[in-house]
C-alpha cells in the first residue's frame, strides 16, 4: 500500500467528488430538495474519505525525517515536472486542511442556493489548497496557490451577503497584485537555477542582489495572503461577506499559505534577504498586532471583529518564522494550527447565531447566555482560546514566537507582547456583548441553543483545543524535524554570507 | 501520588459538576465538589505534617512534557517542598471552608453547579501554580486562576457591573503578565531553561551575566526579576495595578474570601519567594518590591479610611496587607513574607466570610452607612468579625500571646527595620510605611466593625423584605429596639467562621517559631534562605506598632462609637482630602481617561483614518471606480463573473505557456551572475 500515489489520492479525491456531483446534476435534471440532501451527503463522504486517506498516509509518514516523504514525481508538461511530497510542515497543514472540509459541509449545511454548484466549488477548493501543501513543483504550487482564489472569489460573489461583489473584487484585486509578482519571480528563478523543482531549489543559492528582488516579489504575494498590516483590508470585508464555511476556509487554511510560503520559500531559498529585512518584517508584525488589535475592539460586526484579530494573530507567525529560531519557527507552525481551529471555531460560533437571526451586528444580540447555556459554553472556550489562555491551543504559539523573536530582538518581542493585554480587550467584550447581560431584544426570546449537527460540528474543535492546548507536543513533535532544518539551513546560510 | 491526586481531583471534579449538572441537578454537585475539596483538604494537611514533622523528602513528581522546543521545555509537574506544601494547606483549607459556606450563601441561587465547578477549577489552576516546577507551568496556573477570577467576579452576568469588574481584572492582571510573559522569555534567552532549579544554579553561577540589545544591557538577574514582579504587581493587586481589586468584590462573597483574599492574590507574594534565589542576587529588583510593596500597604489602607461598601474597606486592607508581604520579601525576610501569607488567609478569609454572613443577613445589603445595630441579631457573626478583625490589627502582648496577625506583621515591620541596617533599598520607607499602615489599619478595621454591628439601625425599615415572607416581621419586632431587621445565618455557613477563626487566634502562636522562629531553618530546608543572624530590636521597635494600633482603637471609638454620625459628617463637608481617598486617589478616572477613552479614541482612529481612508483609499478603492462599473455591468449580465475569470485564467495560461516555452528554449543557466 506504501508504494500508492497516496497524496495525489487525497489531493484529488474532492475534485473527483466535484465531478461527480456535476454528473449526478446533469442526470438528474430539475434539481429537487432530495437531490440537495444527497449532494450534501455525497459531499460530506467525500470530505471524510480524503480525511481517512490523510489519516492513512500519516501511518506512513516518518517524523523524525526531515526531507520530503512520500515523494511522487513524474515528467509533466514544458519541462515542469508533476512533484509531490511532505514535510512535517506540508504534512501538518494538510491534516489541518482534511480535518476541518467535513465541518465547513456540515457548517454549510444551512445552504438552499444552488447546492450542487456550491459543493462542487468546495471540493475543488480543497483540492487546490491540498495541491498547495504537497506541490514540490514551483509551477505546480503556483496553479494551486492561485487556483484557490478562484472557487473562493465565486463563493463570496455569489453566495455572499449584501456587499458581497464588492468583498470579492477586493479580494480578488489584492491576491492577483501579489500573484502576478509571484509569477514573474517564479519565472525569473526558473531561468536563474534551470529548475522548478523545489526541493534543487531550495538547495541553489541565488546571488544576493537577485535574492532581495525575488523576496520582495514573494513577499507581495504572501503578505497579502496571510495578511500581514498593511494589505490586509480585504480580510475583513470578504468575511463578512462569505458564507459561514467560506469564513472558516479562509480564516483557518488560506490565511496558512501564507505563512506556509514564507517557511517553504522565502527562508530557505533568501536566506539572505530575510535576514536583511528581518527588521521591516518585525515592524510589520507588531504594527499587526497592536493596530488590528485596537481596530478589531472598535467594531460592530462580529465577523469583522474576528477577522481584525485573525490579522493580529498572524502578526504572532511572521515575528515567529522570521525570527529564525527553532521556538520562533515552531511557534509560527503552531500558531497556524492553532489559528486554524480557533478562528474556524469563533466563524462557526457566529454563523450558529447568524442563521437563527441573520444578522451579524454585535448591539442585535446580548443576553444569549440565558436561551443558549451550550452555545455559550462553547464560545466561552474558543473565546478563551482566542484570547491566548495557557492550557488552550493558543497559548503554545504566541509563547514561542515570542521566546524565538526575544532572542532576535528583545524590544520587537516586548513591543508584540503588548498584544497578550489588548486580546482580552476585544475578544472578552465581544463575547460579553453578545452572550452576558440581560435579553433584551425580543427577538432572541425564542432563539434554541445548539442541535444535533451543530454539536458534531463542534466536537472535533473542541477535542483540538483543549488536546493541542494541554500537550501541544502533540503537533511540536510532528513538525519539529522539520522546523529544525529550516532553521539549520538559514542559519547556515547566514553563517556562510560574507 | 498523593500530592498529584490533590492537584487533578478538583479538576475531574469541576469537569464533572459543570458539565454534567443537568444530570446530577445542583445538590450532587456540591456535594460531590464540597466531598472531593475535603478529602484535598484532609490530604494536604497530611502531605503538610509528613513533611514538617516527618521527613518526607522534597520530590517532583512529572506526569507529561506541556512544551518542548530546543530547550524551551516544560513537564506538568508537582513539585512538594517547603513553599509548595504550605500553600497547599493554605489554598486547600480555604477552598473546603468556603465550598461549604457557600453551600448556605447561595442556597437560593439557580446556578449553583456552576458556581461550584468554578469554585473547584479554581481551585486546582491556584494548586497547578503552586506546585508547579518551571515558569511555563507556573504561568499556566497563573492565567488559570485568572480566567476562575474572571468567570467568578461575573457569575451574575445578567448584570453590568459584575460583567464590567471581570474584563477589568482579567485586563490589569494581563498587564501584569505582559511582565511576567516577558520575564519568562528573558529568562530563557538568559540562562537557557525556564526549569526554577536550572534557572537558580545558573543565575548564581553567572550572576553578572549581562543581556540586551545593541548597545544597551541590563544584569539578567535584574531584569528577570523586575519583569517577574510587574506580574506579581497584577496578580497581587499592588500600587498601579491594584484598581482591580475593589471592582472583584462585585462577585459573589464567598469568591472575594477564597481568591481575592487568602489565595490568588497572594500568587505574587508566592512567586517572589519562589523565585528568592534570584532577588537575593538583584539588589535593584528587590528594592522595587521593597518600595511597590510599601507603598501599597500606606496607600491602600488610605483609601480604605473612606470607603462605605464593607466589602471594599475588606479588600482594600487585602491590597494593604499584601503590601506588608511583598516589602517583607523585599528587604529579604521571604519566610516573614511566606509567614504573613499563612496567617492572613485565616483572618481575612474570616472577615470576609463573616462581611458575606452579614450581607447575607441583611438581605444583600453592602452599604455601612445603611447598617448599625447588627450585634444584637448577629451576635456570632460579630464575634467572628471581633476575633478576624483583632487578628488584623496584631493584637497581642509581646513576649507572651498574640493573634495570627502580631506574630507575622510585626514580623514584617521588623524585617524592614533589621533591612534599613542590612542597607536594602527602601527598607526605610517600608519600616515607616508599615507602622504608620498599622495605625490606618487598626483605624478602618474599628471603623468598620463599629458602623456595622454598634449604634441604631440606619438601613430602610422595609427596604429588604420585598422578596422575602418573613421579612415583614423582623422589621417590625427589630424596628422598637433600635436594632437591624437581620437574621442570624445558619449553622453550615457559621462552622467554616469557627474554623478560620481558631486559625486567626492559635496559627500566629503556633506557627512562628516554624516560619520565622527556632525551627525555620529545618522547616523550609534548602527552598528559602533564613537569615540566621539573630537580631535584637530596639524595644521601641517592638511596641511600636501596638502603640499605634491602640492609637487607631482610639480613634474610631472616638469617631464612631462616642460621636456617632461624626465620621459621615466629615464626609459630607466634602473637604478636599476625603473627596481624594473616596475616589480611591482617582486611579480609576485617570486610567479610563489615558487607557479606555484613550485606546477607543485611537482604535477608531485607527479604523476609520487607518484602514479605510488611507489603505482603502489608496489601495482598492482607488480602483473602486471601475470595479463599481464592473459589478454593475455583472449585475445585468448573470454569467458575467463565468467571463470575468475565465478571461483571468486566460491571461494566466497565456503568461505561463510563454513562460514554459521561453524556458525550455533557454539552455538550463545555473550559473551565479
Amino acid at each position: 500500500m506504501s508504494d500508492w500515489p497516496l497524496l495525489t489520492l487525497i489531493t484529488f479525491l474532492p475534485a473527483a467528488g466535484a465531478l461527480l456531483i456535476l454528473a449526478a446534476r446533469a442526470s438528474a435534471r430539475g434539481a429537487n430538495g432530495g437531490f440537495d440532501r444527497g449532494v450534501r451527503l455525497m459531499a460530506l463522504i467525500v470530505t471524510l474519505l480524503t480525511l481517512g486517506l490523510n489519516i492513512l498516509a500519516l501511518t506512513h509518514f516518518s517524523f523524525a525525517d526531515a526531507g520530503f516523504q512520500l515523494v511522487e514525481r513524474a515528467p509533466w508538461a514544458l519541462g515542469v515536472e508533476y512533484h509531490l511530497g511532505v514535510d512535517g510542515l506540508g504534512m501538518a497543514l494538510m491534516v489541518l486542511t482534511t480535518a476541518l472540509m467535513p465541518l465547513c459541509i456540515l457548517a454549510s449545511w444551512t445552504i438552499e442556493k444552488q447546492v450542487a454548484s456550491y459543493m462542487v466549488l468546495f471540493l475543488l477548493l480543497e483540492t487546490l489548497m491540498l495541491g498547495v501543501f504537497c506541490a514540490l513543483d514551483l509551477a505546480l504550487f503556483y496553479v494551486f496557490f492561485e487556483g484557490g482564489l478562484i472557487p473562493m472569489f465565486i463563493l463570496i460573489g455569489v453566495w455572499g451577503g449584501q456587499r458581497r461583489v464588492y468583498a470579492a473584487f477586493k479580494f480578488f484585486l489584492y491576491t492577483l497584485l501579489g500573484s502576478i509578482l509571484m509569477l514573474v519571480a517564479i519565472i525569473v528563478m526558473a531561468r536563474e537555477a534551470g529548475t522548478t523543482s523545489i526541493p534543487a531549489l531550495m538547495e541553489f543559492e541565488f546571488g544576493r542582489q537577485m535574492q532581495i528582488w525575488l523576496w520582495l516579489a514573494f513577499l507581495a504575494s504572501f503578505a497579502v495572503k496571510l495578511p500581514m498590516w498593511p494589505v490586509h483590508t480585504w480580510l475583513p470585508d470578504a468575511h463578512v461577506e462569505a458564507p459561514t464555511a467560506g469564513s472558516v476556509v479562509l480564516a483557518a487554511i488560506l490565511l496558512k499559505m501564507g505563512g506556509y510560503g514564507f517557511l517553504r520559500f522565502s527562508l530557505p531559498m533568501f536566506p539572505d534577504a530575510s535576514s536583511l529585512f528581518t527588521p521591516m518584517m518585525f515592524t510589520l508584525s507588531v504594527i499587526a498586532i497592536i493596530y488590528t488589535s485596537l481596530v478589531a475592539w472598535r467594531q460592530t460586526d462580529m465577523k469583522k471583529l474576528i477577522a481584525y484579530s485573525s490579522v493580529a494573530h498572524m502578526g504572532f507567525v511572521t515575528l515567529g518564522i522570521f525570527s529564525g529560531t527553532e521556538q520562533g519557527v515552531q511557534g509560527a507552525i503552531f500558531q497556524m494550527l492553532s489559528h486554524g481551529i480557533i478562528s474556524g471555531a469563533l466563524f462557526l460560533c457566529v454563523g450558529v447565531v447568524y442563521d437563527r437571526m441573520h444578522t451579524r451586528e454585535i448591539a442585535a444580540y446580548g443576553g444569549l447566555v440565558h436561551r443558549m447555556p451550550v452555545y455559550a459554553a462553547v464560545f466561552m472556550l474558543f473565546s478563551l482560546g482566542n484570547v491566548g489562555l495557557p492550557g488552550l491551543s493558543g497559548f503554545p504559539g504566541e509563547i514561542l514566537s515570542l521566546v524565538g523573536a526575544f532572542q532576535a530582538n528583545a524590544w520587537f518581542a516586548a513591543a508584540a507582547t503588548v498584544g497578550v493585554i489588548l486580546a482580552p480587550v476585544y475578544g472578552l467584550s465581544l463575547y460579553r456583548r453578545v452572550v452576558f447581560g440581560k435579553l433584551e431584544n425580543p427577538q432572541l426570546a425564542a432563539i434554541t441553543d445548539m442541535n444535533t449537527r451543530e454539536w458534531i460540528m463542534f466536537a472535533p474543535l473542541v477535542i483540538g483545543i483543549l488536546a493541542l492546548g494541554l500537550a501541544p507536543s502533540l503537533a511540536l513533535d510532528f513538525t519539529r524535524a522539520s522546523a529544525q532544518s529550516i532553521v539549520a539551513a538559514y542559519q547556515a546560510a547566514l553563517g556562510a554570507a560574507p | 501520588m498523593i500530592e498529584t491526586f490533590i492537584v487533578l481531583a478538583p479538576l475531574i471534579a469541576a469537569a464533572i459538576a459543570g458539565l454534567g449538572q443537568r444530570f446530577l441537578g445542583d445538590k450532587l454537585a456540591m456535594a460531590l465538589t464540597t466531598g472531593v475539596l475535603g478529602l484535598c483538604c484532609a490530604l494536604s494537611l497530611y502531605t503538610f505534617a509528613a513533611f514538617t514533622w516527618g521527613d518526607a523528602p522534597e520530590r517532583v513528581t512529572e506526569l507529561f512534557r506541556f512544551i518542548d522546543v530546543a530547550g524551551f521545555t516544560s513537564t506538568w509537574s508537582v513539585r512538594i517542598d517547603s513553599l509548595s506544601v504550605v500553600m497547599l494547606v493554605v489554598v486547600t483549607v480555604v477552598s473546603f471552608l468556603v465550598h461549604v459556606y457557600s453551600i448556605g450563601y447561595m442556597a437560593d441561587d439557580p446556578h449553583r453547579a456552576r458556581f461550584f465547578s468554578y469554585l473547584s477549577f479554581f481551585t486546582f489552576a491556584m494548586l497547578a501554580l503552586v506546585t508547579a516546577n518551571d515558569f511555563l507551568q507556573m504561568f499556566f496556573g497563573w492565567e488559570g486562576v485568572g480566567v476562575a477570577s474572571y468567570l467568578l467576579i461575573g457569575f451574575w452576568y445578567q448584570n453590568k457591573a459584575p460583567n464590567d469588574a471581570a474584563i477589568k481584572a482579567f485586563v490589569v492582571n494581563r498587564v501584569g503578565d505582559f511582565g511576567f510573559a516577558l520575564g519568562i522569555m528573558a529568562c530563557f534567552f538568559a540562562y537557557g531553561s525556564i526549569r526554577f532549579d536550572e534557572v537558580f544554579a545558573q543565575a548564581a553561577a553567572h550572576p553578572q551575566l549581562m543581556i540586551g540589545v545593541g548597545d544597551i544591557s541590563f544584569r539578567a538577574v535584574e531584569v528577570v526579576s523586575g519583569l517577574l514582579f510587574i506580574g506579581a504587581m497584577g496578580k497581587s493587586a499592588q500600587f498601579f495595578l491594584h484598581t482591580w481589586l475593589p471592582d472583584a468584590m462585585e462577585g459573589p462573597t464567598p469568591v472575594s474570601a477564597l481568591i481575592h483574599a487568602a489565595t490568588m492574590v497572594t500568587a505574587g507574594v508566592f512567586m517572589v519567594c519562589r523565585c528568592a534565589s534570584l532577588y537575593e542576587l538583584a539588589p535593584y529588583a528587590a528594592g522595587f518590591v521593597t518600595i511597590i510593596g510599601a507603598t501599597t500597604a500606606i496607600f491602600a489602607a488610605t483609601v480604605g479610611l473612606a470607603q462605605n461598601d464593607i466589602k471594599r474597606v475588606v479588600a482594600y486592607s487585602t491590597c494593604s496587607q499584601l503590601g506588608y508581604m511583598f516589602f517583607a520579601a523585599g528587604v529579604g525576610a521571604y519566610n516573614v513574607a511566606m509567614f504573613h501569607l499563612f496567617t492572613h488567609a485565616f483572618f481575612k478569609a474570616l472577615l470576609f466570610l463573616g462581611a458575606g454572613s452579614v450581607i447575607h443577613g441583611l438581605h444583600h445589603e453592602q452599604d455601612m452607612r445603611r447598617m448599625g445595630g447588627v450585634r444584637g441579631p448577629m451576635t456570632i457573626t460579630w464575634a467572628m468579625m471581633l476575633i478576624g478583625t483583632l487578628a488584623l490589627i496584631g493584637f497581642g502582648v509581646p513576649g507572651f500571646f498574640g493573634l495570627a496577625g502580631f506574630y507575622s506583621k510585626d514580623a514584617a515591620i521588623e524585617a524592614a527595620f533589621a533591612g534599613i541596617e542590612a542597607g536594602r533599598i527602601g527598607a526605610q520607607w517600608a519600616f515607616w510605611a508599615g507602622v504608620g499602615a498599622a495605625l490606618l489599619t487598626s483605624f478602618y478595621s474599628w471603623r468598620l466593625l463599629f458602623m456595622t454591628f454598634e449604634g441604631t439601625y440606619r438601613g430602610a425599615a422595609h427596604g429588604h423584605g420585598e422578596h422575602h415572607g418573613h421579612g415583614e416581621t423582623h422589621s417590625a419586632h427589630h424596628q422598637q429596639s433600635g436594632a437591624a431587621p437581620a437574621h442570624e445565618s445558619p449553622m453550615v455557613m457559621l462552622a467554616p467562621l469557627f474554623v478560620l477563626a481558631f486559625g486567626a487566634v492559635f496559627a500566629g502562636w503556633f506557627f512562628a517559631p516554624y516560619f520565622v522562629g527556632e525551627h525555620a531553618g529545618a522547616f523550609w530546608r534548602e527552598t528559602l534562605h533564613v537569615s540566621h543572624g539573630h537580631h535584637e530590636f530596639p524595644d521601641w521597635v517592638i511596641w511600636a506598632p501596638l502603640a499605634v494600633t491602640g492609637a487607631g482603637f482610639v480613634f474610631a471609638v472616638f469617631f464612631y462609637l462616642l460621636n456617632q454620625g461624626l465620621g459621615a459628617r466629615i464626609a459630607a463637608a466634602g473637604g478636599p482630602v476625603h473627596a481624594f481617598l473616596y475616589n480611591k486617589w482617582f486611579f480609576d478616572e485617570i486610567y479610563d481617561f489615558i487607557f479606555v477613552k484613550g485606546g477607543r479614541a485611537l482604535g477608531n482612529f485607527l479604523w476609520r483614518w487607518g484602514d479605510q481612508r488611507t489603505i482603502d483609499g489608496l489601495g482598492p478603492d482607488g480602483v473602486s471606480a471601475s470595479t463599481r462599473f464592473a459589478s454593475r455591468q455583472m449585475r445585468r449580465a448573470q454569467t458575467g463573473f463565468v467571463y470575468h475569470y475565465s478571461f483571468i485564467m486566460l491571461i494566466a495560461a497565456v503568461a505561463f505557456g510563454a513562460f514554459a516555452i521561453w524556458a525550455g528554449a533557454q539552455p538550463a543557466n545555473g550559473a551565479a551572475p
